[in-house]
């Protein structure tokens, strides 16, 4: 540990990165996994059709073949954009598929009961979809969410093959010069281990604060 | 294959059938306009000349791919022959009434599912050759693979013990049987059984992580379009179609484990939950 200790200001600075990437890209896949969740219970079957396009996509493609796609390719097409940001987008709407299947399972926890009732309530289809079934379809998926959210910052990692300098890349760099790699390399898991503990927590308490009781 | 979600409304009259209709001229206007942006984007650019695509009708340059996709599956492929017994002796010993065992087993899985496999990757590479340790490429990709996603495989399995009737056990243990006997044979037949189809949409995940031999310099698929982009300069294009590979072998593999969910939830069984999972991992059948 003391290795890292001596390059204490290096590596918060790393984990800084790790962490605003991470923040970015968590809060920008849940609101376009939300999104594609919608798009693909729609009544309009051209959207259901792109939004299941879209997750097959995502799942199916290794997020590194993307990341160098949009890093090293794109900019030949005159896609031109700054590191960091290009890796966070490209960590976004990957991630964005996985949340999308986790809030399309927690769609089919609502009740049937519920959008009948929203019928004869006269609810329209936009307003039983946003107040009825995706605040529910959201209570019921906070932890398979916290486990998307614990598998981003593990892809985080990924940024530092395309040269971002996040957690990984910089204690590979500190490792480089001090030539300790037990240590230093153990001390990064701890940190990625804690993150990990942290957000699981955070997903178990909002799931305690939001969680329907049936 | 596509979901129903039909449940959610009534079947729409006249007015509802013109809103759906406006709608879908609507969103296929806006597609058709981001499409359209992105290709302009891409002629504009010289991208989409014929003599940039040319070369990727050429046998060789196929050939020189589908090495590289070998080696994806070969490395895939020791993997998961690897971590699929040690993930179901994790999971074994996760379970096992005996506390050390089931601590030890508690933390190889939590540490291994926290911890990025890149950074495993990078010890590897920088961290075990300075202690004179320096394994052939494949394994300094296969390593950290397993190491992670034997993890998960543990996690997948348990999943599949826990959601089994608790009868089953007591049957087999009221039978005579051993502890041991009852988890070989009554137990894991029909906990694997149950989740064969997360354990394949598992082994799509453990496809995309091949990639990372890209890192490893170990030819793999994304490597070899790593090498051939930097030969052609034909980076959008290699990548591509380097991309189109990838949906194609692991849609197919996908299709597969959607295929085995439905047939499994047609069966009757149960599929198991595991909300502890990262991988999406059951679908619960649609309300009727």
């Amino acid at each position: 540990m003391n290795v890292l200790i001596d390059h204490l200001g290096d590596v918060l600075g790393a984990l800084g990165t790790t962490l605003v990437m991470f923040l970015i890209a968590g809060v920008g896949s849940i609101v376009i996994g939300v999104l594609v969740t919608v798009a693909r219970v729609s009544p309009i079957p051209l959207l259901r059709w792109v939004a299941f396009a879209y997750v097959q996509f995502f799942i199916n493609v290794p997020l590194l073949a993307l990341l160098v796609l949009a890093v090293f390719a794109l900019p030949d097409a005159g896609i031109i954009a700054p590191l960091e940001p290009t890796a966070i987008v490209v960590l976004a709407v990957y991630e964005a598929a996985y949340v999308a299947e986790a809030v399309r399972s927690g769609v089919n926890t609502v009740a049937v009961g519920q959008l009948e009732a929203a019928r004869a309530l006269g609810f329209n289809q936009l307003q039983s979809l946003r107040l009825i079934v995706v605040p529910q379809a959201l209570r019921a998926v906070v932890q398979p969410i916290g486990n998307v959210m614990i598998a981003l910052v593990m892809n985080t990692a990924l940024a530092a093959a395309v040269g971002v300098v996040e957690l990984t890349s910089e204690v590979n760099k500190v490792n480089l010069i001090e030539a300790q790699p037990i240590a230093i390399f153990a001390g990064a898991g701890v940190i990625y281990m804690a993150i990990a503990l942290v957000i699981g927590l955070a997903a178990g308490w909002v799931e305690r604060r939001v969680a329907i009781v049936r | 294959m596509s979901d129903n979600f039909s449940y959610l409304y009534d079947s729409p009259g006249p007015r509802g059938r013109r809103r759906i209709l406006i709608g879908s001229v609507i969103s296929a206007a806006v597609l058709l306009a981001f499409v359209g942006l992105g290709v302009w984007q891409f002629a504009d650019h010289g991208q989409l000349d014929a003599d940039r695509w040319a070369p990727f009708l050429q046998w060789p340059i196929w050939q020189y791919l589908l090495v590289g996709l070998l080696g994806t599956l070969q490395a895939a492929a020791v993997t998961a022959v690897l971590s699929a017994p040690l993930g179901a002796l994790f999971a074994i010993g996760r379970l096992s009434r005996v506390r050390p065992i089931r601590w030890l087993a508690t933390a190889y899985i939590e540490i291994a599912r926290t911890v990025p496999v890149l950074l495993l990757v990078y010890l590897m590479l920088f961290g075990l050759p300075h202690y004179g340790i320096n394994v052939p490429t494949l394994w300094k990709l296969v390593i950290p693979l397993t190491v992670a996603n034997s993890a998960v495989f543990a996690e997948i399995i348990r999943a599949g013990v826990l959601s089994l009737p608790r009868g089953q056990e007591e049957a087999a243990l009221g039978l005579g049987m051993l502890r041991r006997q009852a988890m070989r044979y009554v137990v894991l037949p029909q906990a694997l059984r149950s989740v064969t189809p997360s354990l394949v949409s598992q082994l799509v995940s453990l496809l995309k992580d091949t990639s990372l031999g890209y890192i490893v310099a170990f030819t793999e698929l994304l490597y070899r379009g790593q090498v051939l982009s930097a030969f052609n300069h034909l980076l959008i294009q290699t990548f591509l179609v380097v991309t189109f590979i990838y949906l194609v072998c692991n849609g197919s593999l996908s299709a597969v484990a959607s295929r085995l969910r439905t047939r499994t939830v047609r069966r009757g069984i149960r599929p198991p939950v595991a909300p502890e999972l990262s991988t999406p991992i059951t679908e619960k059948a649609p309300h009727a």
